[in-house]
């Protein structure tokens, strides 16, 4: 046997054999959705597709859950999980959108404007805020912004209108939907930059031949031929937001709580959470059947958003394909 | 400039307090942490276990969050390396029946989309499983704890493989053709050609690869918070030397930071940022040899970098 392998191989079977390894992804990329699905499955099988609604007391649904016993009563399967599902898309898409003009930005400077010297010092800088691990985003959060806007921003009279309800110490909207934007913008950067500068120059040229500046010619034709990258972009820097625990977790306050607009300014103070930092929150209670089985109905949702998002990504890029040659 | 619309003035302006903005933000970050470093980072807190204690003084170091991010990487890297590198050579040397060659490239697009906690849940699915028992300890009830390095490592080796997976392609793929028909005339298989040939030329996009391997998994908190089994010290589990180390608990430096920020229980915000220091000083460690290896690259290969964005 040693023998056989050490002698060199023939050719198709090396191809089987890679071929083969290769598909063990595949498999594995199956198996976590079976897998996860699976183990989410009775909360299905209780609450059919409306356990992503609004409705109950889901502190009080998650508490049951967590006080049954090993073979739960199916009432304690009845879940309505809106607030966190309205919590992770409220932190997501005011991220995404605010992240999406700054980088819109950023990237307009460093493609055109910024001197070749400022661009050098740019680019590295702007990769290393992508790769700061996200409990570190989550400590200078918890330790810096939490306080700070805890002692100094909210006011003595915004925290008693809200008294009865939930109490403002600085976690909340605010710190979450901020350190959030950091995070994910610098992906957006990157991610815009490359399509920007696949955009041959010589159109922006032609544009400013005819008479316009700089900026004129950057925005009307080489943003709107890297459209579709830049909705991609947005795209995929939504999934990572979606699926951002850790951090979240650390500073948004984790109380079954929905931020309410109508609050006015008092809303970015209001603690929230989102499906995946309520993973966290719970993970040690995943021998209770029922709790179990709706933190994993909450990471099926989160794969479902991601799947979604990545097919998305990639069928808003496909036009971009023509541009392919740079100039 | 000067005949500009103040509103063209007011984007460019904007344009460039974006991008001179989030620079000021990353230096902000590495600044700060460096002075807190200064102020709390200490020789000993690396040399030292962690200690139960109720004051920051008498907690001990970090140790064994340090020990425990090494072996994750460890197993990360020796899991994830070969399937990325099977991966990407049968995908772009033999590619056969396409289709299929398609379904693998998007599962490995699927996996680097995929959240790190629902990667972490999705392990504790698995190392749950009564047949993977051996992997972890047995609970007192019967059940199976399912966290252990090796649960850990295993899905950390997910998080590791999408950049190791696109590095070598993207290497294999910018290989001229001429070196694969060069070694053909040879008289060369295919696979000797990928043996002797293209892997060797392919070693520093490898070696990128590993290192953004290394710091994605060195930064992942998700998966050790649920996977790692929560344990300070390095805790072995049964008598065999190293498959008890393996299948027993511990914690990283990330965990070890989540632990004693006031997010966690243990409240020693000054132990915390020490280890975030470290932690920090990896990664960015890890980011200047990416962007050496590079540059050695590009200049080895004598060819200009078309792009140096991304």
């Amino acid at each position: 046997m040693l023998d056989r392998l050490r002698r060199p191989w023939p050719d198709d079977r090396a191809e089987r054999t890679l071929g083969a390894v290769s598909l063990l992804i595949f498999v594995c990329v199956v198996a976590m959705v079976v897998f996860v699905a699976l183990r989410a499955w009775p909360i299905f099988a209780h609450n059919g597709l409306s356990w992503l609604l609004p409705g109950g007391d889901l502190h009080g649904q998650i508490t049951n859950m967590v006080n049954a016993p090993a073979n739960p009563p199916p009432a304690v399967y009845h879940l309505r999980a809106w607030p966190l599902i309205y919590g992770t898309l409220l932190s997501g898409v005011i991220a995404v959108a605010l992240g999406l003009g700054i980088a819109l930005l950023a990237s307009i400077f460093i493609v055109e404007f910024a001197p070749a010297s400022l661009r050098r010092i740019t680019i590295p800088t702007i990769r290393l805020l992508a790769s700061v691990p996200s409990v570190i985003y989550g400590l200078i959060g918890i330790l810096v912004l939490v306080p700070f806007i805890g002692n100094h921003v909210i006011s003595a009279s915004e925290k008693a209108s809200v008294q009865t309800l939930v109490q403002l110490n600085g976690t909340g909207v605010l710190v979450s939907v901020v350190i959030l934007t950091v995070m994910i913008t610098p992906i957006m950067v990157a991610l815009i930059c490359e399509a920007l500068s696949s955009v041959p120059v010589s159109w922006r040229e032609g544009a400013m031949a005819l008479g316009v500046n700089r900026l004129r010619a950057m925005l009307a034709v080489t943003v709107p031929a890297a459209r579709p990258a830049i909705v991609a972009a947005a795209v995929l820097a939504g999934a990572r937001a979606l699926g951002e625990a850790v951090m979240i977790q650390m500073v948004s306050g984790s109380v079954f709580f929905s931020p309410k607009p109508t609050d006015g300014v008092v809303f970015f103070f209001e603690p929230l959470r989102t499906l995946a930092s309520t993973i966290i929150d719970y993970n040690d209670g995943v021998g209770a059947p029922a709790l179990r089985s709706a933190l994993y109905a909450f990471a099926l949702l989160l794969l479902f958003a991601a799947l979604t998002l990545s097919v998305g990504g990639y069928l808003v890029k496909l036009p971009l394909r023509k541009y392919q040659t740079r100039g | 400039m000067r005949t500009w619309r103040w509103r063209d003035r007011l984007v460019l302006a904007g344009a460039w307090i974006a991008g001179l903005g989030l620079c000021t933000i990353a230096a902000a970050i590495v600044l700060y942490m460096g002075y807190r470093g200064v102020q709390y980072l200490r020789p000993g807190l690396i040399f030292e276990s962690p200690q139960v204690s109720q004051s920051q003084a008498g907690s001990g170091g970090f140790l064994d969050p340090l020990e425990g991010t090494a072996l994750l990487a460890l197993i990360g890297i020796t899991i994830a390396l070969p399937l990325a590198l099977c991966a990407a050579v049968w995908i772009v040397e033999y590619g056969r029946p396409s289709w299929l060659a398609r379904v693998v490239e998007s599962s490995i697009e699927v996996v680097a989309g995929t959240p790190d906690i629902v990667i972490a849940i999705f392990g504790l699915a698995i190392f749950q499983m009564s047949l993977l028992a051996p992997f972890s300890v047995r609970a007192s009830g019967g059940g199976v704890f399912g966290r252990s390095f090796i649960a850990a490592g295993a899905m950390m080796s997910l998080i590791a493989l999408p950049p190791l997976f696109v590095a070598t392609r993207n290497g294999l793929q910018s290989t001229p053709v001429h070196m694969r028909e060069a070694a053909f005339a040879l008289g060369k298989t295919r696979i000797a050609t990928i043996r002797r040939v293209l892997l060797p030329g392919v070693r520093s996009d490898i070696a990128t690869g590993v290192t953004l391997g290394v710091s994605r998994i060195i930064g992942d908190t998700a998966i050790i918070l649920l996977l790692l089994g929560g344990t300070a010290r390095l805790e072995p589990q049964g008598s065999v030397p190293i498959f008890n180390l393996l299948r027993g608990t511990g914690s990283t430096l990330t965990s070890y930071v989540y632990g004693n920020s006031p997010a966690g229980e243990g409240l020693a915000p000054q132990k915390a940022y020490a280890a975030a220091v470290v932690l920090l000083a990896f990664v960015l460690g890890l980011n200047l040899l990416v962007d050496f290896i590079g540059r050695r690259q590009a200049s080895a290969s004598g060819l200009a970098v078309g792009s140096a964005i991304v």
